[in-house]
């Protein structure tokens, strides 16, 4: 019982120049569960996404990732040591097709070099069928295989998001970064992705995610961390966050009915 | 000696920094690189030297008349290629691309007219007189040309600073969307810009032409070179940096052909350009090339 | 039979040249397509193809080496240069990398152009006719081979997510700068072999033919013809070299039609040529009006 968390985010704070985006936010995201960051906008919570991924450096504290500390590595290695991501702004690969699009995500574990490449070898054949069908199965996953052809430009709101998410489970990550997966989604999708969370995560997945919608945030999370102008103002079970004071003040008006 | 050359240098560098000027006024207000710039202050000299040779025109009406023509032909090329190219948002590859197309156009319409040899302006047209201040020479036409480059950027910098046109435009530069929802006619200012860089890309040329005497279909090119390495030291899309970038060019090319050797004049300025690239892309009082919609 | 074989015979002896260039500039647009599929706008191609050509040149003059050898000395060598300032160079991105291998090339150029082993502004002459049609037909295919097969494995697919997202390319596990710099050399190697090629065969070569002027060409082939596929490249070159041949008697108006192709291809046609796309939605068109 004493296996590292996943994720173990100490003192991290950052700032640029004088402006403080965040202060000294600790928390531990443990392995196998749902964790929710959720705050008022502007608080902060994109950043700790972006110091996670390795596309900010944190002006100081501690990022580590089952037990090894992140600080300093490129992104691509943090992906590859089993990160993974999804964007508020949804950034899929729109001038190609979905099954390119998620077999851009199984990159990493495509091992051929340039000899079989070049000269079409069984292993080059065989790896690529493989990524394929893996990408149909995610594809099939989400909902999306029977627009697999389609240009990613042409997808509805919906279906990117879905796709996003097909393409980032591609990586075949450990922890899965959920930037506000739910934003824009009716009510029937959002059931459906809460579905498929749950399902992630009894296949053994880690799940964080920056969410506003606080009956998907309650419904799901284990924990949550609030955020409030770049500091964790609490830090629980879904019940003890609800009801924290402090939480409720920051969200004077602005929290959805729960 | 070195003060005859620092005089040098400093009629070249002014020139250089005007041109520079236009250049970067493309690049700050219209966020792209018109390498047509070159071919506007070819198309100046060719106007000029037409307007005293057929027009009989006396050489400050010539001046006049080269910024019209070129400015002119500056507009149009906004209106009829860039204006289409924004509607569709194109990627700032694009217009590049555009702009090397209407350069490769002018330079060849203009070996067509008036062939490739080079043509000098006739005697008489060329201020003459010269001041002799110690040891140094100084010709009453660098004196002319440093003028007129210094008096023109100063109206710009004027301009810029201190009137209502000028605040626009920076608004502009900052973000053409937020410049547009506050009621500024960004359309119709992108063509002014575009009128008024082609316009001091012209003059440039005049002056050049001038102060070498040789006009050549191909003086655009190298330039053109040499404004680009001027702004991206000075950096970007900043009027200071032009300013500064052009004077620098210019002395570090005169100093070099002196003290160094006359080819490694050029390498030098590119070998700089490279370097500056690498260690500071942006410039001295550079921004970034990416600006909010 | 032998009408066809001496029609035929006086027809190459008085195209090969120009049959040869298509080949040679076919080359450099896809030394130059392969960077731009990266997202990368290096003008740094006629540079690359000049320190081929020189390399190659000097090595079958002075050293004697054979053809092969020179070919891929000359491949190997501006490779090498890509290698060394590509890292640098490649954390540029858009027109500041454009204009920093733009200002790469002018150096290349200006030194060649003042040292004495590669004949200063004069050149070299007397290079040996070596280069045979079947050499440029093997390297032109073999180089489409691989370009092909490039673009449909992992490589490809990472190079254009890096073309359209290079954030969230890191964010899938892609090494972006290893890859742009694969991109970088690779081509600089293509356009080495291209410019090694051009000097067997015009046996002569100055400065003047890869500085800022040739760059701006290979790239107009390339845009001309279309970057979305490997056929785009080859059209343009074929266009842009054949096309001159074909406006002779316009003389110096040549190069303004030149310009205007660019001009109109840009504003009317901005993918190029041969975009599959485009061509596919109109037979599309023309299929349903038929219907």
């Amino acid at each position: 019982m004493n296996a590292p968390n996943l994720l173990s985010i100490r003192n991290v704070g950052k700032h640029f120049g004088g402006l403080h985006v965040l202060q000294d936010v600790s928390f531990e995201v443990p392995a196998g569960s749902i964790y929710g960051l959720i705050g008022p906008n502007g608080a902060g919570k994109t950043t700790v996404f972006n110091l996670i991924t390795g596309l900010l450096a944190p002006s100081s504290g501690n990022i580590a990732f089952r037990g090894e500390s992140l600080l300093g590595l490129e992104p691509y290695r943090i992906t590859h040591r089993g990160i993974a991501r999804t964007f508020q702004n949804i950034r899929i690969f729109r001038e190609m097709d979905l099954l390119e699009n998620v077999m851009v995500g199984v990159h990493e574990h495509l091992n051929y070099g340039p000899a079989a490449l070049f000269f079409n070898t069984p292993a080059y054949r065989a790896a690529e069928k493989r990524a394929r069908e893996r990408a149909r199965e995610l594809l099939t996953w989400v909902g999306l295989d029977h627009k697999a052809d389609l240009l990613a430009d042409n997808l509805s709101y919906g279906d990117q998001r879905k796709l996003e998410f097909a393409r980032a489970l591609a990586t075949e990550p450990k922890l899965l970064l959920l930037d506000e997966p739910v934003a824009g989604m009716n009510p029937s999708e959002k059931a459906i992705l809460m579905e498929e969370i749950n399902n992630i995560r009894e296949r053994g997945y880690g799940v964080f995610m920056i969410e506003h919608d606080m009956r998907f945030v309650m419904g799901l999370c284990d924990r949550i961390a609030v955020l409030n102008f770049g500091r964790i103002i609490a830090e629980g079970t879904p019940d003890e966050v609800r009801n924290n004071p402090e939480v409720i003040e920051a969200y004077l008006g602005k929290e959805d009915a729960a | 000696m070195l003060e005859q050359q620092l005089l040098n240098a400093l009629t070249l560098g002014s020139v250089y920094a005007l041109f520079a000027l236009g250049f970067t006024l493309v690049f700050g207000v219209l966020a792209i690189i018109n390498l047509s710039h070159g071919a506007m202050f070819m198309v100046g000299s060719y106007a000029a030297l037409t307007l005293v040779t057929r027009l009989d025109a006396p050489l400050w009406a010539a001046m006049l008349g080269a910024m019209l023509i070129s400015g002119t032909l500056g507009l149009l090329v906004d209106v009829l290629i860039l204006k289409p190219l924004r509607a569709r948002n194109a990627p700032h590859l694009i217009p590049m691309i555009a702009t090397i197309g209407v350069s490769i156009m002018l330079t060849s319409a203009a070996q067509g007219l008036f062939g490739a040899e080079v043509l000098r302006f006739p005697d008489d047209t060329l201020p003459a007189g010269e001041f002799v201040i110690g040891e140094v020479h100084v010709r009453a036409l660098e004196i002319a040309i440093v003028a007129i480059a210094f008096v023109l950027m100063a109206a710009l910098f004027t301009t810029l600073k201190r009137t209502q046109l000028g605040r626009a435009l920076r608004a502009i530069a900052e973000s053409p969307k937020a410049a547009w929802l506050l009621g500024i006619n960004v359309e119709g200012l992108f063509h002014v810009t575009s009128f008024v860089a082609a316009a001091l890309g012209g003059i440039a040329g005049v002056l050049i032409g001038l102060d070498f005497n040789a006009i050549t279909p191909q003086m655009g090119q190298p330039i053109l070179q040499k404004g680009i390495a001027a702004i991206i030291l000075g950096g970007m899309g900043d009027i200071r940096g032009a300013l500064f970038g052009g004077l620098f060019l210019g002395f570090a090319e005169v100093l070099s052909k002196a003290y160094l050797s006359s080819q490694m004049g050029d390498a030098v300025a590119f070998g700089l350009l490279f370097l500056i690239l690498l260690v500071r892309p942006s410039g001295l009082f550079g921004r970034k090339l990416e600006r909010k919609a | 039979m032998e009408w066809l074989t001496g029609n035929f015979g006086d027809f190459w002896s008085t195209y090969s040249t120009l049959i040869f260039q298509v080949g040679v500039h076919a080359l450099l647009a896809l030394s130059i397509w392969l960077t731009l599929s990266c997202g990368l706008l290096s003008l740094a191609n006629a540079a690359f193809m000049g320190i081929g050509a020189y390399v190659s040149a000097l090595l079958t003059l002075h050293l004697g080496w054979s053809f092969g050898a020179v070919l891929l000395a000359g491949g190997l060598a501006p490779a090498a240069v890509a290698l060394i300032i590509g890292a640098p160079v490649l954390r540029l991105s858009g027109v500041y990398l454009a204009m920093a291998t733009l200002a790469f090339g002018e150096v290349v150029r200006i030194t060649i152009l003042n040292l004495e082993i590669t004949g200063g502004p004069e050149g070299l002459n007397g290079i040996p006719l070596a280069t045979e049609g079947w050499h440029i037909v093997l390297i032109l295919a073999l180089t489409v081979y691989g370009l092909a097969r490039l673009r449909r494995s992992k490589v490809g697919r990472a190079f254009e997510a890096i073309k359209e997202d290079e954030v969230a390319a890191r964010l899938m596990g892609i090494n972006v700068d290893r890859y742009k710099l694969l991109a970088f050399v690779l081509g600089g190697f293509i356009a080495g072999v291209a410019g090694a090629l051009n000097a067997h065969f015009t046996f002569f070569i100055s400065p003047r033919e890869y500085g800022f002027e040739s760059a701006v060409d290979i790239l107009t082939m390339a845009v001309l013809g279309g970057t979305s596929g490997l056929f785009g490249p080859i059209l343009g070159a074929s266009i842009l070299t054949l096309l001159p041949e074909l406006l002779r008697s316009l003389h110096d108006f040549r190069s303004l039609v030149n310009g205007a192709i660019l001009v109109l291809v840009v504003l009317f046609l901005p993918k190029g040529i041969w975009e599959p796309r485009r061509i596919r939605a109109w037979f599309k068109r023309l299929k349903g009006a038929k219907a």
